[in-house]
C-alpha cells in the first residue's frame, strides 16, 4: 500500500566538522554534530525532533536534504539513494523537498515583493511563468490564509506570523512530498504560534505532505507530530508515538526533558528532575552512553559501552542499558 | 492584613518620539510588588514589558523615550525624582536586573569574576581581597562548579546557562531588595531553564528579595509567580493571583492565550487561536485595543475604551463584558 510507504529513510547519518588548530591549521579533532542517526518518515506523516540547542537537529535535517554534505550515511528518498545523485539529478529532486526556517525575518529577501519571493521558486524549477505564475502565487497565498493583494507587498509590511505564512507558501510552491520545518514557531508569540500550527496541520490533511518538525518545545512537537524522536549530543536516544513519549518516556534524558517543561497550571506541582551541569561538548563526547555524565541511573557499563537504539515495545525504541534485552 | 509594598508603580506612561510618530509604549500602568513576593508580568512581544522594567531602572534611552506621567515609588521614594548619581547607587545595589541575553550585559574583555568583584566594590565597603572572596562565594551559590577556576574565565568561554548564572551572581552580589528579571530564561534550553528558575526561587527565599519576573511563557509564570499582571498593547488588562488567573481568567485575551497553548496532556486536534495579531502601536484601533481580535466584542467595544476595574482581592480587569466602566477622556 502506497500510503504506508516511507517517503524518506535515513540510515547511519554522520556529520563531523573538522576543528583546525595551530600554525599549520592541522585537524585537531572533530565536532561530532551528528553521529549515527537513523529514522524514517512515512507519507503524510509528521516526525518530530526535539532536543537541546546544539544536539544536531538542524544538521540532521540539512544533511537529509543534502544542503550540507553528510560525512557518512544513506538517505533513501522516494525509493532512491540520494547520496548517489549528481548535481543535476539532485536539482531535479530538490522541488520535492522543501524547508521552512525559524526566523521569519531573515529568511525572506527584504528587497523582493511576495510575488517575486514565491515566483522565484516557481520560475527556478520551471513550474510556471507569466500569467500562470501569478495565478499560482495567488492560490498559494490563499492557501496559507493571506489575500491575493498581499502579492505586491514587501516582507517588512507583514507581522511575524504573516511572514511565516509567506515562508510556508514558498515551501509549498513546488508541491513537495516532504517539508522540513526547522523551529517554525519558536520566534512567534503564543497567540500566533497556534495559528501557524493549525495551518501546518490543515495543509498536511489537504496535501498529504510529510513533515520533519524540529523544535525545542516538547509540547509543540508532541501536538503536531505523529511520532517523536529525542536527540542528545548527535544521537537519537528515543523514538516513539507522540502520546507514548509523554505518557511513558523510557530514557532518563527524555524523562528529565519532560519534567522540565513548565506547565501552565499553578495547582499541579510536578516533581522536577533537575539535570546537573551542561551538555558536554560535541568535540569530546563522553565514552559509552553520551548521557552518563548527567544520568541519575548510570552504572559501570554505561561508561564503557554505548547502548544501541533498540525496539523495546512495538514502535518504541530506546538507547539505554536499563532496557537491555 | 495589608502587606507593605516594596515597589509601587503608579500611572506610568512612557512615550517614544520617533520619526514615524509618537508610540505610547506604556500607557498609565499601575502595579505593586510586596516584600518577598514574585510578581509575574506576561504579554506578547511589544506590549511594553521591557520598557516598564527599563523605566523602573531609569535606563530608558532618552531621546527617543520620555516618561510623561506617573510615579515609581521604591521603599516609599519616587525613583523618577532621583538624580543620575543617586540612581547609580541604587542600581545593582538595592535594585538589580537580569536580561534575556546575558552576553549583552557582560563585558567581553573582563573575566566574569572581576566583573562581579568590581560590582561588589562599587557598592560595598569591602577590600579587594574580600570582594574577590565574595565573588567566588556568589559563583558557588549559583551552582557554578569549580568557582575559583571559573572566576578567571571570560564570558565567551561559558555556555548560555553558565553566563545566565554569572548574571544572577552579579545581580545578587549586593543583596538587592528587588530583582527585575526580563525574560531570564527565554534564550535557554528547558533543562537549563528549570535549573535557573529553581535557583532563582531558592535564592529569593534565602535573601528575602522581591522579584519582578517578566516573561511571555505562561508555564514559567505558573511555576514561579504569586501574582500576575497581564499586559496588552501597553496597558494592564488583567491582574490576579496566579491560581485565579489560570483557573478563571477574566479577560478574553488571557482566556484565549491560555487556550491556545498546546498541552502535554490532552487531546490532539485543532488549537484554539486568537485571530489576527497585536495592533501596530502607531495605529491602535479605536475603543478597546483588543476588539479586532476579541470573540466577545460588542458595539461599545469599538467606540469606547474600558477602564481597569478593581474587583477586590487584588483582582483587576479591563473589559466591558466583565463590568468595566468606560474610561473618561
Ligand atoms: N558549520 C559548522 N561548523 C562547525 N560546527 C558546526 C557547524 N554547524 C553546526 N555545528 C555544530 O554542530 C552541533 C549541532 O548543531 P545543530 O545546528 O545541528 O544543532 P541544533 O540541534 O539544530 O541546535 P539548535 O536547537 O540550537 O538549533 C553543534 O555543536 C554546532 O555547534
Ligand atoms: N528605542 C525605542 N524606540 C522606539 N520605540 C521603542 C523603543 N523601544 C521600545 N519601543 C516600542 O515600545 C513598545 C514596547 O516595547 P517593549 O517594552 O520592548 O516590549 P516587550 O513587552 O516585548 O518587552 C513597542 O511598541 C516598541 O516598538
Ligand atoms: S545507558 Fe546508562 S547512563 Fe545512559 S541513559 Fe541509560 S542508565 Fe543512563
Ligand atoms: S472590552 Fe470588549 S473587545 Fe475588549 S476585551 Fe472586553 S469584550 Fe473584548
Ligand atoms: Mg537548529
Ligand atoms: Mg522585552
Amino acid at each position: 500500500m502506497n500510503q504506508q510507504k516511507n517517503i524518506i529513510e535515513v540510515q547511519g547519518l554522520v556529520k563531523w566538522y573538522p576543528v583546525k588548530a595551530g600554525v599549520f591549521q592541522k585537524v585537531a579533532g572533530y565536532i561530532k554534530a551528528v553521529d549515527g542517526v537513523s529514522f524514517s518518515i512515512k507519507r503524510g506523516e509528521t516526525l518530530g525532533l526535539v532536543g537541546e540547542s546544539g544536539c544536531g537537529k538542524t544538521t540532521s535535517a540539512r544533511c537529509m536534504l543534502r544542503l550540507i554534505e553528510p560525512t557518512k550515511g544513506r538517505i533513501i528518498f522516494n525509493g532512491r539513494d540520494i547520496m548517489r545523485l549528481n548535481r543535476e539529478q539532485l536539482r531535479k529532486i530538490r522541488p520535492r523537498m522543501q524547508v521552512i526556517f525559524q526566523d521569519p525575518y531573515s529568511s525572506l529577501n527584504p528587497r523582493l515583493t511576495v510575488k517575486e519571493i514565491i515566483g522565484e521558486v516557481l520560475a527556478f524549477h520551471g513550474i510556471a511563468r507569466g500569467k500562470e505564475l501569478e495565478k499560482r502565487v495567488k492560490h498559494l497565498l490563499e492557501m496559507v490564509g493571506l489575500a491575493p493583494h498581499h502579492m505586491r507587498r514587501f516582507p517588512h509590511e507583514f507581522s511575524g506570523g504573516q511572514r511565516q505564512r509567506i515562508g510556508i507558501a514558498r515551501a509549498l510552491a513546488t508541491n513537495p512530498d516532504l517539508v522540513v520545518c526547522d523551529e517554525p514557531v519558536s520566534a512567534l508569540d503564543v497567540s500566533i504560534q497556534s495559528q501557524i500550527l493549525n495551518l501546518l496541520e490543515d495543509l498536511q490533511a489537504r496535501l498529504g505532505v510529510s513533515y520533519l518538525f524540529i523544535a525545542h518545545g516538547l509540547n509543540v512537537v508532541k501536538h503536531i507530530s505523529h511520532r517523536v524522536g529525542v536527540m542528545y549530543l548527535g544521537k537519537i536516544i528515543e523514538v516513539t508515538e507522540s502520546d507514548e513519549i509523554y505518557r511513558n518516556p523510557l530514557h532518563p534524558y527524555t524523562q528529565a526533558l519532560i519534567s522540565a517543561i513548565p506547565i501552565p497550571e499553578p495547582k499541579v506541582r510536578r516533581r522536577k528532575i533537575l539535570l546537573e551541569e551542561d551538555v558536554p561538548s560535541p568535540l569530546n563526547p563522553p565514552e559509552g552512553c553520551r548521557f552518563w555524565t548527567r544520568c541519575r541511573h548510570a552504572v559501570n557499563i554505561c561508561r564503557r559501552e554505548e547502548p544501541e537504539l533498540v525496539e523495546c515495545a512495538p514502535g518504541h525504541k530506546v538507547a539505554c542499558h536499563l532496557y537491555g534485552r | 492584613m495589608e502587606e507593605k509594598s516594596l515597589l509601587e508603580v503608579k500611572d506610568l506612561t512612557v512615550k517614544f518620539f520617533t520619526d514615524d510618530g509618537v508610540v505610547t509604549a506604556v500607557d498609565r500602568v499601575s502595579f505593586d510588588i510586596k516584600r518577598g513576593e514574585t510578581l509575574g508580568m506576561v504579554g506578547e512581544s511589544g506590549c511594553g514589558k521591557s520598557v516598564t522594567s527599563l523605566a523602573i531602572m531609569r535606563l530608558l534611552p532618552s531621546p527617543p523615550a520620555r516618561i510623561t506621567s506617573g510615579k515609581i515609588l521604591f521603599e516609599g521614594e519616587d525613583l523618577l525624582q532621583k538624580s543620575e548619581a543617586e540612581m547609580r547607587r541604587i542600581r545593582g545595589n538595592r535594585i538589580s536586573m537580569i536580561f534575556q541575553e546575558p552576553m549583552t550585559s557582560l563585558n567581553p574583555v573582563f573575566t566574569v569574576g572581576r566583573q562581579i568583584s568590581e560590582a561588589i566594590m562599587l557598592h560595598q565597603k569591602l577590600s579587594g581581597k574580600e570582594a574577590v572572596e565574595r565573588a567566588v562565594e556568589m559563583l558557588r551559590l549559583v551552582g557554578i562548579p569549580n568557582p575559583e577556576k571559573r572566576y578567571h574565565e571570560y564570558p565567551h568561554q561559558m555556555s548560555g546557562g553558565m553566563r545566565q548564572r554569572v548574571m544572577i551572581a552579579m545581580a545578587l552580589s549586593c543583596n538587592p531588595k528587588l530583582l527585575i528579571a526580563d525574560e531570564p530564561t527565554t534564550a535557554l534550553d528547558v533543562t537549563i531553564q528549570a535549573q535557573i528558575l529553581d535557583l532563582m526561587n531558592r535564592l529569593k527565599d534565602r535573601v528575602g528579595m522581591s522579584v519582578l519576573l517578566i516573561t511571555h511563557d505562561l508555564g514559567v509564570v505558573a511555576e514561579t509567580a504569586r501574582r500576575v499582571v497581564v499586559m496588552y498593547a501597553g496597558q494592564v488588562v488583567e491582574e490576579a493571583s496566579c491560581e485565579d488567573l489560570f483557573e478563571n481568567p477574566l479577560h478574553p485575551y488571557t482566556a484565549g492565550l491560555l487556550k491556545s497553548i498546546p498541552r502535554l496532556e490532552g487531546e490532539k486536534g485543532r488549537l484554539n487561536v486568537i485571530e489576527g495579531s497585536v495592533p501596530n502601536p502607531l495605529n491602535l484601533p479605536p475603543g478597546c485595543r483588543f476588539n479586532p481580535r476579541c470573540p466577545e466584542a460588542a458595539d461599545i467595544c469599538r467606540k469606547k475604551s474600558p477602564a481597569l476595574l478593581e474587583m477586590g482581592n487584588g483582582r483587576r480587569v479591563r473589559c466591558f463584558s466583565r463590568g468595566s466602566p468606560p474610561e473618561e477622556v
